[in-house]
């Protein structure tokens, strides 16, 4: 009966599909403008590193249209927009430390004019020494933190005494998120100083304590408001906060409305990327592959400031075990700064690049024993008696081993292998490449206090239902999916749920819609506030029928009692004639999880996501050209709140991984210029780059022990690591042509440049 | 001549009669400004990502053809005369879907829904066309939409789907569409400190280049637009080319192929694609739907741009080039067009007015390589055009874009290898030679290395009997 009316586990589509397809739908650049809007661009620095010894704005004054020019010395507060360390101003102050910097900003009438006239500034610039990779950054040692070290056992040790051992390296590179709603914010002044921001971006209350800090008024002057993102990806996180600053102090200062859209050049030139990494690894393992001992290095670009990359890094270092227990082990990360744009948060948080890492490994080793690379990984699988990380966490509930049985099976990995080996035998000018990779994913903010969100939901006398909660919508079909948590909590319809806008007036205080914990923390606080209404409609239905408040249940949009039902709606009316509160705010902790960051120890996270993926690939021996040619995932969402949306959030998340692996290369010159800058130059996937033998199943998940919302488990990241398979069997597609060779290594991504440069390398 | 000051086009059905404030308006900022039609995004400005695309009907005898277009970079003076039909006008009359949107509402195909709008403008165009919905053919129309979210599976699924919902009514827009489209006037737009015109034949078109010889000459714009919306230029004079219906054509006869400068990709890709199915292929990789909705093979070869994709195929069949001015034309080889970087052999108030390519029985082959499949620009495109007779190659024409400053024949090579069998000898010292040919740069999308050892697989590619073509079979075991 109950499975009949629940709204959860249905295939419901995304709340504003409707929207969506009809053009309807409202990004913050469509809402109507208000009169005497100003128009926003940005002066931008045309140098990596220097001292500003002159900067002449009279030009960009005098441009007509120009209505403000704006730069460091007018901010009334502090300059800065950094999320955690101080460390990034919104406009620079005497000094440049990355091409592409904010140095002031325009408000004109209208953006061409904005754009035109922010070019017309004349800059004197003292050029200091750039740093801008990872081997400059050694050679200067411009960390940003101490190394950080997470250590189990004597790795050395017992990587000496092993039967085998192999070392190498890897590079992957950094990516740009490429939403396709490029960065935006609308500030409009209310009375008393009072501001109301919207701003696409995935940290609502970041934008708003960063803007109250910028322009030195308490958080409670400013509202900020996101009904919707055209994508996020990590890179609204921390991101949008400097547009939104910038817009409030136009507006803040003209007393006008200030719009900031940015220009898709400005956007990539100004905004952060995903982390690019230098690793290392040296490794012992016993005949069958299994390993007794690993040294793992990371370094990591994070540009030019601080921002989120102590927790990116930390994430790296919590996933360079992925599925794989490590008996003994040290992971050393290092932080470099460079005079980059500052590297930021992108889906996966630094979890790709040591997944990418520790799958190498398993790569190498397999080839180093001639043995089939899935073997290797599954004898290295945690498992009783090896389920201890080397941060300290138990990995319980652990579906990979079963997971990876079913997907070898159903994707007929052994059989393709063999079939691989025969084509490649015949085709000297071609090769073929197969993998299968797991995921395991940390599910809860490492910084644990993050593991908090809050909702708001109000019942109507109609028995119309809002909500209102943390959360941010990007794309990702979290308002769907809290809508249906909702539903099923009174037992209604999900049409009769109206999800709103975030907004900090409504929702105080909340975290990123960060860490793929969206539907976690968010769906858990709006499912208990719905309760604590539920509870006092449960108390007035009680007595009306003269019954135990616990014999009541709210169940297709009726209300029943033993003795029989009042429609929701009428229940609703009689609670509100009875003076019942008819709204309630709900407050979720995600519980047991804790982290010593000093000694990298404790249990970081609530649960783990986890997945695996096939991938073959063809690669053309004389060019490097390669192409995708099969796909086959199982991953696992525990009980799924709408199979549709997470169906969406695998294949999606698998192409974005494909594209850092493959195409997508963020190329700066010898000056530090972004060369990448616009689609034009930065592919990412297109239709064609999708297989169309791409199958997509959900394991068959008992949700685990632990207690999530409805037995779900998070799905915005977790997806895009199974694209590590296809790098992979690019991998195995270059040693094919390479028999006898040494171990080939192959960086990331893996175009048909690197690729020949792999093919060609000795 | 007489002349126009209004634009006048369909919109949505209503007609619009706009007298432009800056002759430089796009489309887009017309339809997002005036027009309050927000529905249509821009994702990019620069032609590349399709969340501008609309569609935009020209009558073409009886019936109108319907093509989708990026709003970002197409000049609001182009669609005079035009239908146009953005995301807010496919819906039917009560407001019911249309089903390109229900399919996608049903499939799942959108996410975060910023790029959807084109996405269902790209499909809209495809289902007015009555264009087939087999995968193959949706990847190709929607090459040019990109998606951050989806992975495209769900887009493609409802583009397949499509035709499976019952199929809406349209409104007859022909007649509507005849009484602005017939007119014979120069449209003639002007702001303060700029001026457009956009002339209906070659002779106003001359008198106009006589009075301006430094006036831009506009084509499809999917290259010039970008000095608007990227280097913010402003033109004091545009010549908009598109309304000479004398530059739009595409003739065959005995002797070769004759295309006017005004001739779009989507106009010549089949007759090409017919001659030479190497060059088809070609064409299909240029840019988008939407690009070659509105770019010219006029605009690719007068641009001189070393990475148009065009010059290095048009040279290696022996393209000629028929350039006017006012009182003369001159014929000259396209390889001779190209003197330097952004140099062309045109003079003041001279443009391009046709090409011919002759036919004869020579083989073509063509390879691009680019990062992406797909819309992107060529890191280098080799054309090799050559016949065989008892193994021997007794004609031969080799030329590359991307590995000079302009695009080039391989002398040096051609002369190893003219005469020759194409021995794994004479191939060794024919790739050895392309050093003699070219000196590639360095750039985002490809390094000097990469460009001349790919152009030499490039060659072996061509002539080598162990190749096999992964970029013509994809999947498909060669």
């Amino acid at each position: 009966m109950r499975e009949l009316t629940q709204e959860t586990g249905k295939p419901t589509a995304h709340d504003s599909a409707l929207g969506h397809v009809t053009g309807q739908a409202i990004y913050v650049d469509d809402m109507p403008e208000l009169p005497g809007t100003l128009h926003l661009a940005f002066g931008r620095s045309e140098r990596a590193h220097a001292k500003i010894t002159a900067l002449d704005l009279s030009e960009v004054r005098a441009a007509s249209g120009v209505v403000a020019v704006f730069c460091a010395e007018d901010i009334a507060g502090k300059n800065d927009v950094s999320p955690v360390a101080g460390d990034d101003p919104l406009f620079a102050d005497g000094t440049v430390i990355y091409h592409g910097q904010a140095l002031f900003v325009v408000a004109a009438t209208t953006k061409q004019i904005a754009r035109k006239a922010a070019r017309l500034v004349k800059i004197n610039y003292q050029d200091l020494p750039a740093i801008l990779s990872i081997t400059d950054a050694r050679a200067a040692n411009t960390q940003l933190e101490p190394a950080q070290e997470m250590r189990r056992g004597d790795a050395s040790g017992q990587i000496t005494n092993a039967a085998h051992k192999v070392k190498g390296k890897l590079a992957t590179g950094a990516q740009d998120h490429f939403y396709l709603e490029g960065q935006i914010a609308y500030a409009i002044p209310g009375e008393a100083g009072q501001l109301l921001v919207h701003s696409s971006t995935q940290h609502p209350s970041e934008v708003q304590s960063g803007v109250a800090h910028v322009l030195g008024v308490a958080a409670n002057q400013i509202t900020v408001e996101v009904r919707r993102m055209g994508g996020g990806f990590g890179g609204k996180e921390t991101q949008a906060l400097f547009i939104a600053a910038a817009a409030a102090l136009v507006a803040d200062q003209t007393g006008r409305p200030a719009k900031l859209c940015m220009d898709r050049d400005d956007d990539m030139a100004m905004t952060g990327k995903r982390h690019g990494f230098e690793m290392q690894y040296h490794v012992g393992f016993d005949d069958s592959g299994r390993m007794c001992g690993a040294k793992l290095d990371l370094a990591s670009d994070c540009g030019c400031s601080m921002d989120l990359s102590a927790a990116i890094n930390d994430r790296a270092m919590f996933h360079a075990d992925n599925a794989y227990f490590l008996p003994a082990v040290t992971i050393c990360s290092q932080r470099f700064r460079t005079n980059k744009v500052s590297a930021t948060a992108f889906r996966g948080f630094g979890g790709p690049q040591g997944m990418m890492l520790i799958e190498r490994v398993m790569d190498h080793i397999a080839d180093h024993l001639g043995l089939d690379p899935l073997e290797v990984r599954q004898c290295n699988f945690y498992g009783p008696e090896r389920d201890i990380t080397p941060y300290g966490q138990q990995v319980k509930d652990f579906e990979i081993p079963a997971l990876v049985d079913e997907l070898a099976q159903t994707s007929a990995y052994g059989e393709r292998l063999q079939q691989i080996k025969k084509w490649n035998a015949a085709h000297p000018m071609s090769k073929r490449g197969i993998a299968l990779t797991p995921v395991k994913f940390g599910i809860s903010f490492t910084t644990t206090f993050l593991n908090q969100a809050g909702a708001l939901v109000h019942v109507y006398r109609d028995g119309s239902i809002a909500v209102n909660h943390g959360g941010t919508e990007m794309g990702q079909g979290l308002f769907i999916k809290v809508a249906q948590v909702v539903a099923d909590v009174f037992g209604v319809p999900v049409d009769m749920v109206q999800i709103s806008a975030t907004r900090t007036d409504k929702v105080p205080n909340t975290s990123a819609t960060a860490a793929s914990s969206g539907s976690d923390l968010n769906g858990m606080a709006a499912a208990i506030a719905a309760r604590s209404i539920r509870e006092r409609l449960g108390e007035v239905a009680a007595v009306h029928f003269d019954c135990a408040p616990d014999e009541i249940t709210f169940e297709g949009g009726k209300v029943s009692s033993p003795d029989g039902y009042l429609n929701f709606a009428d229940l609703v009316e009689q609670a509100y004639l009875a003076r019942r509160s008819l709204s309630s705010t709900g407050f979720y902790a995600t519980p047991d999880i804790f982290y010593d960051r000093a000694s990298h120890q404790g249990t970081p996270f609530f649960y783990y996501a986890c997945g695996a993926a096939v991938c073959e690939v063809e690669v053309d021996m004389a060019t490097g050209e390669a192409r995708l040619l099969r796909v086959d995932i199982l991953h696992s969402v525990g009980k799924s709140l709408n199979p549709a949306i997470d169906l969406g959030q695998i294949e999606g998340g698998f192409m974005q991984g494909l594209g850092w692996l493959t195409n997508e290369e963020v190329c700066f010159d010898d000056k530090g210029r972004l060369t990448t800058h616009a689609p034009s130059t930065y592919k990412i996937p297109t239709c064609s780059d999708r297989p169309d033998h791409f199958n997509i199943a959900l394991f068959a998940s008992t949700g685990g022990t632990v207690r999530t919302v409805n037995g779900s488990k998070a799905v915005g990241e977790p997806p895009l690591m199974l694209a590590i398979a296809a790098h992979s069997a690019l991998r195995a597609a270059v040693t094919a042509a390479k028999p006898g060779a040494e171990f080939t290594e192959l960086d990331a991504p893996a175009t048909a440049e690197t690729l020949l440069g792999a093919l060609s390398a000795s | 001549m007489s002349r126009s000051a209004h634009i006048q086009f369909i919109l949505n059905g209503q007609l619009h009669q706009v007298e432009p404030v800056d002759t430089h308006q796009t489309l887009l900022q017309y339809l997002r400004g005036q027009a309050a039609l927000r529905g249509t995004k821009e994702g990019c400005a620069e032609g590349d990502c399709g969340a501008c695309t609309l569609v935009v009907g020209e009558l073409s005898g009886n019936k109108i053809v319907y093509r989708a277009l990026n709003a970002c970079i197409l000049l609001l003076a182009q669609i005079d005369g035009c239908e146009v039909i953005s995301v807010e006008g496919v819906q039917d009359k009560d407001g019911g879907l249309h089903p390109v949107q229900q399919a996608l509402v049903d499939f799942h195909g959108s996410q975060c829904g910023f790029c959807t709008p084109g996405f269902v403008m790209s499909l809209y165009a495809h289902y007015r066309n009555g264009r087939p919905a087999d995968r193959e053919s949706l990847k190709t129309a929607l090459a040019g939409n990109l998606c951050r979210c989806t992975g495209y599976g769900p887009i493609l699924a409802a583009g397949q789907a499509m035709y499976n919902y019952q199929q809406p009514e349209v409104m007859d827009t022909v007649s509507l569409l005849r009484e602005i489209a017939n007119n014979e006037l120069v449209l003639h737009v002007a702001d303060d400190d700029n001026q457009l015109f956009a002339p209906t034949n070659e002779s106003e078109l001359q008198q106009l280049l006589q009075q301006y010889p430094t006036a831009t000459l506009w084509a499809g714009g999917t290259d010039a637009g970008l000095w608007i919306t990227k280097r913010l230029a402003r033109l004091p004079t545009i010549i908009m080319l598109g309304k000479i219906a004398e530059l739009n054509f595409v003739r065959q006869t005995s002797a070769g192929i004759h295309m006017g400068a005004m001739a779009r990709y989507v106009d010549v890709c089949d007759i090409l694609a017919t001659e030479w199915p190497a060059f088809g292929e070609v064409i299909r990789r240029t840019g988008s739907v939407q690009v070659r909705n509105a770019g010219t093979l006029g605009g690719n070869i007068a641009n001189g741009s070393p990475i148009g994709d065009m010059a290095p195929v048009l040279i290696a069949l022996g393209a000629k080039l028929t350039l006017a001015k006012q009182g003369s034309t001159r014929e000259i080889l396209l390889e001779d067009f190209f003197v330097a970087y952004g140099q062309q052999d045109l003079g003041p108030g001279e443009y391009v007015r046709s090409i011919f390519i002759p036919t004869g029985s020579a083989q073509l082959a063509t390879w691009k390589i680019s990062k992406r499949f797909d819309q992107d620009i060529s890191a280098v495109l080799g054309a090799f055009c050559f016949s065989l007779a008892g193994g021997r190659i007794t004609e031969l024409r080799i030329a590359y874009g991307g590995m000079a400053a302009t695009p080039k024949r391989a002398l040096a090579t051609e002369a190893v290898l003219l005469g020759q069998v194409p021995s794994e000898e004479i191939l060794a010292t024919a790739t050895l030679s392309l050093a003699e040919d070219f000196t590639p740069i360095s750039d985002m999308r490809a390094s000097s290395s990469y460009r001349m050892q790919s152009a030499q697989a490039l060659l072996r590619k061509t002539f080598s009997a162990s190749h096999v073509y992964l970029a013509k079979t994809g999947a498909a075991d060669a």
